[in-house]
């Protein structure tokens, strides 16, 4: 008989227990809404505005208009005008243009040959899912300012760079090794701190002349090891096991590796100095997780993004590891070549670690 | 030549909320001394600590710790001051040897110096056969002897211990205090909080708190003679049915029963206290032999905080 009140004083008290729990009981409502909103905006499987550069050496009205009409489709937005074919895979090289539209100097009179491509695609290959997209162009068809259709097979000719065979493995392993590394490194240091507190070591600890910056930065150098290890094992496992090369140098690889690492290593000390135990710093942990898997390219293509998605996307460190690590392990850029990522990472593990030291105080109160 | 005071705190108060657990605490502890806090559970001895210490920021009051502003000045200090919480806050994940290790490298003890003073504090704490066993599977008196071996690593000049032996057995508290004179000997100032009457009077000086103010302080034996009662000893055979019937006095202050022995504290006022309540227990029948007492510490304790009263 005793049984239906025993199971409510467990009922009661757990919920007293979780809504004296401020920062659980907010994430009661928090983690849905915000987590719906975030993927609402996300998920898009509808990838469109391809981001493109057009090299016109054509310059002719009829090129101008196929340009016009390419813009129109609304599977690429052209952002920029450039020389040559250089320019452009430069441009595809460094991650800022998904697509190149190459028209030569002899467009109007490679329209009239059917024997040769009028129209050349260049197309960033490391995601396969912007292939299949970017593959739609050559589908259009073209009218001229003749009114006339012009539709012919090879009028486009297209070239995939980077993963010509469009494998999924050399493209989700790069950024795979940035999820695992976020969710480790993110966890090691959220509770670095909040552990100290829980166990009382921490009173002892303030107590002693050790300096706030101090203590920060002895925790996370250990983990900055430990990361790069996280890091070589999955590279070497994506080599072994899945055939994931790298085509830029070792050194890039571990550069970008270590710039992100000290990122969300600061921002799990950031949490732990917020986090009271070590139960909500795994919420917020989770809280941070989640945002990076769905809005930085890691799940859906960045360019697809609406625009608000992106610009949340760019405020997380991972969006720009996954930059920096696809640029390398894909397209073999070297890392100097993508400066704002690694400024965006040195930048979050500055004011990150920054916030951590002011609000960590030595003092109980 | 005159030493300066080691602490010297004037209308030190904090507040949690609304609840004062500090209130106006005005105190003096001179180089040399083992100087106690004495007072029940929330009686704000370890708040008065982690003020003293720079822990906690006081919300009204100055306080100086071997000269210097607290908590202003607390990183200038932390190398001399050594404080042990009163909840043990070594790691227990690691060995004895780690965490004195550990702490060594914190105050900056450096080369050979770290290990000497190590196996010094080994030794001394009688902790050196367990060096490499992890501090978690410590008794707790090896607790508290490695927590003292810690906290005098880097030879303080300050020593703030907080209840350092609520959690240990008789024998080594009395070592633990053999410990205590020895350091104060070598010119470190203590200052020790305990609810241990024993512990108390072996104290230089003393101050008895109470819900966050200072209520009587001075040597032990200087706050007994002093007493601000009149201690009255009744032996009986019915100590409860006694007890009783004194509670209806309005004059009598408390009431405590040891074995068939009461502990009758009245204030110095009253008029013929020894006849009276030889009367009114006389009056209900009761035997009884009726005596004034030598006043303890602990009369002391309860005339001062009221404690006890029946």
């Amino acid at each position: 008989m005793s049984a239906p009140g025993r199971i409510f004083a467990i009922t009661s008290k757990e919920l007293k227990q979780l809504y004296r729990d401020r920062p659980s009981f907010i994430m009661v409502a928090g983690i849905p809404l915000f987590m719906i909103i975030l993927f609402g905006y996300a998920i898009n499987l509808d990838v469109r505005n391809l981001s493109a550069a057009v090299a016109n050496q054509s310059g002719s009205e009829l090129s101008y208009q196929l340009v016009d009409e390419l813009q129109a489709s609304q599977i690429v937005h052209i952002t920029r005008n450039v020389q040559d074919e250089l320019e452009l895979v430069k441009l595809l090289d460094t991650g800022k243009i998904k697509v190149g539209i190459f028209i030569p100097a002899d467009f109007e009179r490679r329209i009239t040959d059917k024997s040769r491509n009028a129209v050349q695609i260049m197309i960033d290959g490391s995601d396969p899912s912007i292939t299949r997209v970017a593959r739609n162009i050559t589908n259009l068809s073209f009218s001229a300012h003749t009114g006339q259709a012009v539709s012919q097979v090879g009028f486009f000719a297209t070239r995939v760079y980077y993963n010509p065979e469009s494998r999924s493995a050399m493209f989700i392993v790069p950024a795979v090794s940035g999820v695992i590394l976020q969710l480790t490194m993110v966890l090691f240091t959220a509770i670095a701190i909040v552990r100290e507190r829980e166990r009382g070591n921490m009173e002892m600890l303030i107590s002693t002349p050790i300096k706030r910056y101090e203590l920060m930065i002895g925790k996370i150098l250990p983990f900055i090891i430990i990361g790069l290890i996280q890091a070589s094992i999955i590279f070497l496992t994506g080599f072994l096991l899945f055939d994931v090369y790298v085509q830029g140098t070792l050194l890039d690889l571990y550069t970008a590796a270590l710039l992100f690492i000290s990122a969300v290593l600061a921002l799990g000390l950031l949490i732990s100095t917020i986090a009271k135990n070590q139960f909500q710093a795994m919420q917020m942990t989770l809280f941070t997780l989640l945002p990076s898997i769905f809005l930085s390219g890691y799940m859906f293509p960045f360019d697809g993004m609406p625009q608000t998605a992106q610009w949340i996307g760019r405020m997380l460190p991972l969006t720009h590891y996954i930059a920096l690590i696809r640029g390398i392990v894909l397209r073999g850029v070297a890392i100097r070549e993508l400066p704002d990522h690694i400024h965006a990472l040195m930048g979050f593990f500055v004011v990150f670690l920054l916030i951590a030291i002011l609000r960590f105080k030595k003092q109980l109160d | 030549m005159v030493s300066n005071p080691a602490i010297l705190a004037k209308g030190l108060t904090h507040k949690f909320g609304k609840l004062v657990a500090v209130n106006h605490v005005s105190l003096q502890i001179e180089t040399g001394e083992i100087y106690g806090f004495l007072g029940p559970n929330g009686s704000g001895k370890s708040t008065t600590i982690r003020l003293l210490c720079g822990l906690l920021h006081a919300l009204e009051g100055q306080v100086e710790v071997l000269g210097y502003n607290m908590p202003q000045d607390a990183d200038k200090i932390r190398g001399q001051l050594g404080y042990m919480t009163q909840k043990f806050s070594l790691y227990e994940d690691l060995t004895v040897r780690e965490n004195l290790d550990f702490l060594a490298r914190v105050y900056s003890i450096r080369g050979k110096l770290r290990s000497t003073r190590i196996l010094r504090a080994l030794e001394k704490y009688q902790i050196a056969d367990r060096q490499k066993q992890f501090v978690g599977t410590l008794s707790g008196g090896q607790k508290q002897r490695l927590a003292l071996a810690a906290v005098t690593l880097h030879e303080p000049r300050l020593l703030l211990l907080d209840e350092p032996t609520s959690s240990v057995d008789p024998q080594s508290r009395r070592e633990f205090w053999a410990d205590l004179f020895e350091l104060a000997a070598q010119g470190t100032t203590i200052l020790v909080s305990t609810h241990y009457m024993d512990e108390a009077e072996r104290c230089h000086r003393l101050a008895i708190l109470d819900h966050g103010n200072l209520v009587a302080e001075g040597p032990p034996q200087t706050l007994i003679d002093d007493i601000d009662a009149i201690v009255i000893r009744v032996d009986t055979d019915r100590p409860a049915v006694a007890q009783k019937c004194l509670q209806q006095l309005n004059w009598i202050r408390s009431i405590a029963q040891l074995g068939k022995r009461l502990h009758v504290l009245v204030d110095k006022t009253a008029t013929a206290p020894v006849q009276a309540i030889l009367a009114e227990l006389q009056q209900h029948r009761i035997d009884a032999k009726v005596t004034v007492a030598i006043a303890s510490l602990e009369d002391v304790f309860v005339a001062a905080t009221g404690y006890r009263k029946g």
